[in-house]
């Protein structure tokens, strides 16, 4: 298969780097939530929420333009793939209400600040948990009936999007004991340092399950991840995943500060190269591929033309806006 | 024990939930913004601290409200494809450009620098942090720009051409679908709506720590500045208002006749029905109090002019008449008030007793929540006037909704009641409790900490601490 690069194609690319960046960005702000109950209450917990407080809105802004960009590029499957998921979603946004103002709130209360940290780490959790299921109910199918979802409203519940969900988990809390290494210092450092040695792994056993899992849900996916020629394509995920494994034992043995960061990042970046060599060119796999959901080439045109010129001047100024901040959080913070 | 009527009601009751509620934040965040940037502006041109006490101030409470404006606004983003997936299909490919956009210009522009705005003034020096707060106050207005053009879109559609798959597609122009006919309004009457909600607030917080103290200075300058603001803008809006409703009744006569009452045609001259109540079924309206021809006067410029009414409408394009009837005058009553507010603050500062008069203070503390009722009144009015269409006159409202299950809809409807009561009950009562404190010089920062981030220089290390 060549892929062939119209606009619907860079669309897709697009889209994927928006819902990438959403990953890893807010990835390591609710796994800094998931984590918060490990934490010492005062200074730890103060110190960890401040390493996210001043970047954690523009993060989340990424899940706006992929749902956003999905609408407008791909309009039928954005009306497809969103009731067909209604639960999680609807979840997923109450509890993205509950940490985003946790944020503010817990400084405001101090009375109240246990509940807040609880509606933090809930929220953070559910988020989480959520944003696995929705994924892996994307992976396992989506029943179609002519423009529309035509299943019913639990069909997104089965084992195998319980494993994605908690697989999230486990992924993001990984990324915020990273970020929480190279952004902080002293005793929540040592306590990001110890999270670290047991998350690891177990994203590594996460990562397997759901590797393992995947590949006999549909007939597609096994051609791709064990019949030649793909194999030699989609074996070197893998094989990177290992590597880059061993490497993040080896930086979390010798103390690197940065590097477990930036590894755990290159393994979520494997993990997607991973997913797109399942869907690819399917946005609903096996009903709609992203030629038939595509809006109108006026549409994706018109859209191209801001996000080419947008993008590039957003990505400067999230540098800017995490450059200020750069450094080392004390537990009175930027707050 | 549900069907699909159900369903829809149920979807519709949870988007105007939701989206009334995200409303209120906005029009609190878009003023809110602009008034930070002036005071800044004013501290960095005069170096007064008062302006630099009264930035402090405002900007815990902007906190607050811009954090639960964008929790709030995430669910708008993703209720078009949970509860109006068919709406989404058919539209997406005109308004989902719209709304990247603003989500490209705006959101990130917002978010970007949001976090310099609340916590870099120690780290980025005086002149930067302002460039932030300004970038901040322009992205609230970008945002308003485009959300406000998706809606009019859908209220007076332009532009567009209908596919094979029955879906609204762009035509050649997207100037045309940008600026559609009713845009330009909508757009200028909602932001000074923003504006008008923020200086009552302002005002009514001013007013209050008046009446308690009329010798503090913070709490003068702000009711000075919020009823400078009532005063010039109240009557501006109702100007632009009057603009707007003249130019609905062009391209929406039913949602006009709808707000004026108008079940009948009236051949020479209609008249004005200040109140009364509308009666669907009889088709009239009860113990109308009205000023003959006066409607004809105020639409069409001349009291004989003829008004056509609802009977000229077909029953399954109508509007529903009350609730349209009452947002409307409940809108245009407190715009007269804002209007009297303003005109009282103007005598009071003739007079000089602007600061001592506490019957002035006790008028604009009570008008303090006055500009969130106008506004979500103002957009009840337009919604529900252009019901049973999403699209208008060419999309049903019935025919937009997601196949979902009543069930699902109405868990979900339950859930975003009862979290929304209880977070942004709390977040208003933070609010509260914010604008009780007196404002007073030296004046904390956002949190009671200080900031302090090691690694930039020892020197703020050092005197970061306290
Ligand atoms: C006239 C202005 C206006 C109107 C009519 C709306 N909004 Fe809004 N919205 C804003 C003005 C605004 C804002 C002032 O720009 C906010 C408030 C707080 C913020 O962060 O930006 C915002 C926030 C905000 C966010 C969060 C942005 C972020 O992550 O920073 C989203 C996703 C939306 N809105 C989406 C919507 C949708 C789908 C609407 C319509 C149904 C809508 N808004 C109506
Ligand atoms: C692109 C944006 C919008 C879409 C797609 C949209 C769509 C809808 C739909 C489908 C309904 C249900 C109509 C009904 O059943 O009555 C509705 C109602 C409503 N909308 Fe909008 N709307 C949009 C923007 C807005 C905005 C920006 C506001 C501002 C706050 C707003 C305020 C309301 C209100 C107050 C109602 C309640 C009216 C009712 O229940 O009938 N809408 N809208
Ligand atoms: C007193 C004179 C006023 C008049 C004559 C007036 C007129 C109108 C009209 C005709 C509409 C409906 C337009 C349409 O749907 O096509 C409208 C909507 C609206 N009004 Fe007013 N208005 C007045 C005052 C106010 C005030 C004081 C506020 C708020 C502080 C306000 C806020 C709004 C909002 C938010 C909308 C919905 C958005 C829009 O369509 O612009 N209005 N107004």
């Amino acid at each position: 298969m060549t892929i062939n690069f119209d606009l619907a194609t860079i669309w897709a690319f697009i889209i994927a780097f928006a819902v990438f960046a959403y990953v890893v960005m807010d990835g390591f702000d609710l796994g800094i939530g998931i984590l918060f109950p490990a934490f010492g209450v005062g200074e730890e917990r103060d110190t960890a929420m401040n390493a996210i407080a001043p970047v954690w809105d523009g993060n989340e802004t990424w899940l706006v333009l992929g749902g956003g960009g999905l609408m407008a590029a791909f309009p039928l499957a954005y009306a497809i793939v969103l009731p067909a998921l209604y639960p999680p979603i609807i979840a997923m946004l109450l509890a993205l209400i509950f940490r985003g103002v946790a944020f503010e709130f817990r400084w405001r209360d101090p009375k109240h600040r246990a509940f807040w940290d609880l509606a933090f780490t809930g929220g953070s959790f559910m988020a989480a948990f959520t944003q696995g299921i929705a994924l892996g109910a994307l992976l396992q199918g989506i029943a179609v009936s002519g423009r529309a979802y035509g299943g019913g409203w639990l069909d997104w519940l089965t084992p195998f999007t319980i494993l994605t969900g908690i697989s999230t988990v486990i992924a993001y809390a990984l990324l915020g004991a990273t970020w929480l290494i190279w952004k902080t210092e002293g005793a929540p450092q040592d306590h990001a340092w110890r999270l670290a040695r047991i998350i690891g792994p177990a994203t590594l056993a996460a990562i397997v399950a759901v590797s393992l899992a995947t590949p006999f849900l549909d007939a597609t996916y096994f051609q791709r991840w064990f019949a030649m020629p793909w194999v030699l394509l989609s074996a070197q995920v893998p094989l990177l995943v290992s590597l880059a494994s061993f490497l993040f034992w080896r930086a979390l043995k010798l103390r690197h500060e940065r590097a477990p960061f930036l590894i755990a990042l290159f393994i979520f970046l494997l993990c997607f190269a991973g997913l797109g060599i399942s869907m690819f060119p399917y946005v609903v796999p096996d009903q709609i591929t992203i030629w038939d959901a595509a809006a109108p080439e006026r549409s994706q045109v018109f859209m191209l033309i801001g996000a080419g010129i947008m993008v590039p001047i957003i990505l400067i100024y999230t540098g800017f806006s995490y450059w200020v901040f750069r450094g080392k959080v004390g537990h009175d913070g930027y707050h | 024990m549900f069907d699909n009527a159900d369903a829809l009601l149920l979807a519709r009751i949870q988007f105007a939930f939701t989206v009334s509620f995200h409303f209120i934040f906005p029009s609190f965040s878009i003023g809110l913004a602009s008034y930070l940037a002036v005071l800044e502006g004013l501290w960095l041109k005069t170096g007064k601290p008062l302006y630099l006490d009264l930035f402090k101030y405002w900007l815990k409470i902007f906190a607050i409200a811009f954090a639960m404006g964008v929790v709030s606004g995430i669910v708008m983003s993703y209720q078009f494809g949970t509860n109006w997936s068919v709406f989404s299909d058919k539209a997406g490919p005109v308004i989902g450009p719209l709304m990247a956009y603003e989500v490209l210009t705006a959101f990130f522009l917002e978010a970007g620098f949001l976090g310099v705005m609340l916590f870099g003034m120690k780290k980025v020096g005086p002149r930067l942090h302002y460039t932030a707060t300004l970038m901040v106050a322009i992205g609230t207005f970008i945002s308003a720009f485009w959300i406000l053009s998706v809606n009019s879109w859908m209220q007076t559609p332009t532009g567009y051409e209908i596919n094979a798959a029955g879906q609204f597609v762009p035509g050649p122009s997207w100037w045309a679908i940008v600026f559609n006919p009713s845009f330009p309004y909508r757009l200028v009457h909602t932001v000074i709506a923003a504006y008008l909600t923020t200086a009552l607030v302002v005002g009514a917080v001013g007013a209050w720590h008046l009446l308690k103290d009329r010798k503090n200075l913070h709490a003068r300058k702000m009711f000075s500045m919020a009823m400078w603001m009532a005063a010039l803008v109240a009557p501006v809006q109702i100007f632009v208002g009057d603009m707007h409703g003249l130019n609905t009744l062009e391209h929406q006569p039913a949602k006009v006749m709808a707000m004026e009452g108008h079940y009948d045609s009236h051949p020479d001259g209609a008249p004005l029905i200040l109140f009364g109540i509308p009666n669907s079924a009889e088709k009239r309206v009860d113990y109308a109090i009205q000023i003959p021809k006066a409607s004809s006067l105020i639409l069409k410029h001349d009291p004989d002019a003829p008004l056509a009414g609802l009977d000229t409408i077909p029953a399954d394009r109508q509007p529903p008449v009350g609730v349209v009837f009452w947002s409307f005058r409940i809108m245009v009553g407190l715009g007269m008030l804002m209007l009297g507010l303003g005109l009282f603050s103007l005598f009071a500062r003739v007079r000089h007793r602007l600061y001592d008069w506490p019957l002035l203070h006790r008028f604009a503390l009570v008008m303090g929540p006055a500009g969130f009722v106008a506004v979500i009144a103002g957009w009840v009015t337009t919604e529900v006037g252009r019901q049973p269409f999403t699209i208008y006159g060419l999309l049903r409202t019935a025919d937009s909704a997601s196949p979902l299950a009543a069930p699902a809809v109405g868990a979900s409807l339950v859930a975003f009641v009862l979290v929304y009561f209880a977070v942004f009950g709390f977040g208003t009562w933070y609010i509260l409790k914010l604008m009780g404190k007196s404002p007073h010089s030296g004046e904390e920062d956002i949190s009671d900490a200080p900031i302090r981030t090691a690694g930039i220089t020892p020197a703020q290390a050092v005197e970061g601490g306290r």
